[in-house]
């Protein structure tokens, strides 16, 4: 038996049922569970406040101290030119270890393994303690006369040591990274700019990094904030970074609880900017994915504080990729 | 130019162990539209690829109007061609691809005029005007600005289209343009390929729209297993087809 066809007319009804004004659902776990952690933060800040051995007038004190702020800029230092090395280094790499010679791509992987297998303040010592190995550094011909000698103990210095441990230890790990965001391109990108005449280096250039960028830069942002952290390691070779600054004041005024929280005060700091760099940069490389712009940071703020009255953009569809269509 | 754009003569591929091309060999000549049929798995796809050098052959020779694609020859002996050379001959043959394949981070504009400017050193702003020009004339004047995520299937085709054309190829090799259109989407894309046809464009086809193959081809090869089964005037392969296969395919493919 066939049904009758009916037009779109037919089938709207003239008046839309009621809006559903439904008894919302009660969580009695989840109101003990809010209760508990409620508690706990009001005796903690309690705590805080109240336990004289913080001491906070001087952390208050040593804050701006020239002694941690010289640190701090130690940290910082150490943190961009590391992590400078290990993003060429990795981007180096990761094009090696993806050639089709076996020479280059196996050089690479023992790179990565040895690297990667030992650890980093093992790294940092053994940077410190080269001129044990190598007494002089020289520039020439390899296996043939050298041209300039100089002394390896008056060139590596501990900030020299620390850099390279740390840039070339971080190459292994921006490595990974990096093949990681290459190989998510799909090859059809290669393919189309092939076809149009792209050499491979351009293709590279202009058509599969810029895409691997948005996969390559969440876990680079990651990396970076690690990176902050691990420079705290160079204090076992007396290189005065922000942590290392703190323990020679404290080594001599005692102080220890405060100058820790200090210095924890400063990391926190320069990770949180580092956080919302991350964030404007990661909005850049999505570009042309989604169907909206996403919002700014402080645009998600207002939504989340006023989500009635601002005037927000609406939060992007998933990205629609072509594949969808197959 | 040459006589014929384009000439293969025996052309064997394999993946591996998989042969995919066993000898297949057939002409163009300039102006003229050559679309091939067959199931998939045939090699349709492989030997189109193979036309610009994406995959390289195991035996025979491939010719784009007049100079053999990816060697020289000299004294018998065969030398692969440098990647200057390469691209530049590829720079000449504009392809199309099933899945689109434009560059998402760019707009529509952006993606027609890149390869003008990093492969011909074509000034960016004729790059620009000529890029507009091209989209105007596949019907996207409103797009030029656009990212490919937010046009349809059947606009970003069209910008593929336009994004080959703007190489001034001398070729267009179309591979399943269509095949991952919505339905009502495939006319749009149809239409800009019959434009060019009309206008003298040579082009190889590779295509399950028989209907499209009827009205612009030439000429109409079915392939199927890596060969060439049959090919002839489309009034010929689709309406009085000799081989056995080529009739079953047809039937398959008419059906619905």
């Amino acid at each position: 038996m066939a049904t009758p066809t009916r037009t779109a007319d037919e089938i709207t009804r003239t008046e839309p049922p009621d809006e559903i004004q439904a008894v919302p659902v009660r969580h009695p776990g989840r109101w003990i569970a809010a209760a508990v952690v409620a508690v706990l933060i009001v005796a903690l800040a309690h705590s805080v406040a109240t336990n004289p051995r913080f001491e906070w007038g001087v952390v208050g004190d040593y804050l701006f101290s020239s002694r941690i702020l010289k640190g701090l800029v130690v940290t910082i230092e150490l943190t961009v030119v590391a992590m400078a090395i290990g993003i060429i280094l990795g981007v180096v790499l990761a094009l090696m270890r993806m050639s089709e010679s076996a020479l280059l791509s196996g050089a690479s992987w023992v790179y990565i393994w040895l690297l990667r297998g030992t650890p980093v303040l093992v790294q940092i010592l053994f940077w410190n303690f080269i001129a044990a190995l190598y007494p002089t550094v020289g520039l020439g011909i390899p296996f043939g006369p050298s041209f300039i000698h100089l002394d390896a103990n008056s060139l590596i210095t501990p900030f020299v040591a620390a850099m390279l441990a740390l840039g070339l230890n971080e190459g292994a790990y921006m490595s990974e990274i990096v093949r990681a965001g290459i190989i998510s391109v799909e090859e059809g990108q290669t393919d189309a700019a092939q076809a149009l005449g792209m050499a491979r280096l351009q293709t590279m250039r202009r058509v599969v990094l810029p895409q691997a960028m948005r996969a390559i830069i969440p876990p680079t942002g990651y990396e970076t904030i690690s990176m902050l952290k691990t420079t705290s390691l160079v204090a076992f070779i007396g290189l005065a970074d922000l942590l290392y600054s703190a323990q020679l004041i404290y080594s001599v005024n005692y102080k220890t609880i405060p100058l820790l929280i200090t210095a924890s005060i400063w990391y926190l700091a320069v990770t949180s900017v580092l956080s919302v760099g991350q964030y404007y940069i990661e909005r850049h490389y999505g570009r042309g994915r989604a169907r909206e712009a996403e919002p700014t940071l402080l645009e998600r703020l207002r939504a989340g504080l006023f989500p009635r009255h601002a005037d927000v953009k609406p939060l992007p569809e998933p990205p629609k990729m072509p594949e969808d269509h197959r | 130019m040459s006589e014929t754009m384009v000439k293969a003569e025996e052309v064997h591929k394999r993946f591996g162990q998989l042969e995919v091309l066993k000898g297949i060999s057939l002409e163009v000549a300039p102006g003229e539209v050559m679309c091939l049929l067959g199931p998939s798995g045939s090699g349709k796809s492989t030997l189109l690829r193979c036309v610009n050098h994406l995959e390289k052959i195991h035996r025979g020779r491939i010719w784009v109007d007049g100079e053999l694609v990816g060697y020289r020859e000299d004294g018998g002996k065969l030398y692969e061609l440098p990647e200057s050379e390469i691209t530049q001959h590829r720079a000449e043959v504009g392809m199309v691809f099933q899945r689109f394949n434009l560059f998402p981070h760019m707009t529509a504009i952006q993606n027609v005029i890149e390869a003008p400017i990093r492969v011909k050193k074509r000034p960016k702003r004729e790059a620009i005007a000529s890029g507009r020009e091209l989209l105007q004339r596949v019907g996207l004047a409103d797009k030029v600005d656009e990212y490919p995520a937010r046009l349809s299937g059947g606009q970003q085709q069209r910008v593929a289209i336009a994004r080959a054309l703007a190489m001034e190829p001398k070729l267009m090799l179309f591979d399943e343009v269509t095949s991952a259109l919505d339905p009502e989407l495939v006319k749009e894309v149809l239409d800009v390929m019959r434009d060019l046809a009309r206008l003298g464009m040579t082009m190889i086809v590779v295509t399950h729209e028989i209907g499209f193959a009827r009205d612009v081809a030439d000429q109409v090869v079915f392939m199927d297993e890596g060969v060439v089964v049959e090919e002839g005037a489309p009034s010929q392969v689709l309406d009085n087809p000799h081989e056995e296969r080529t009739k079953r395919f047809l039937g398959l493919v008419l059906e619905h």
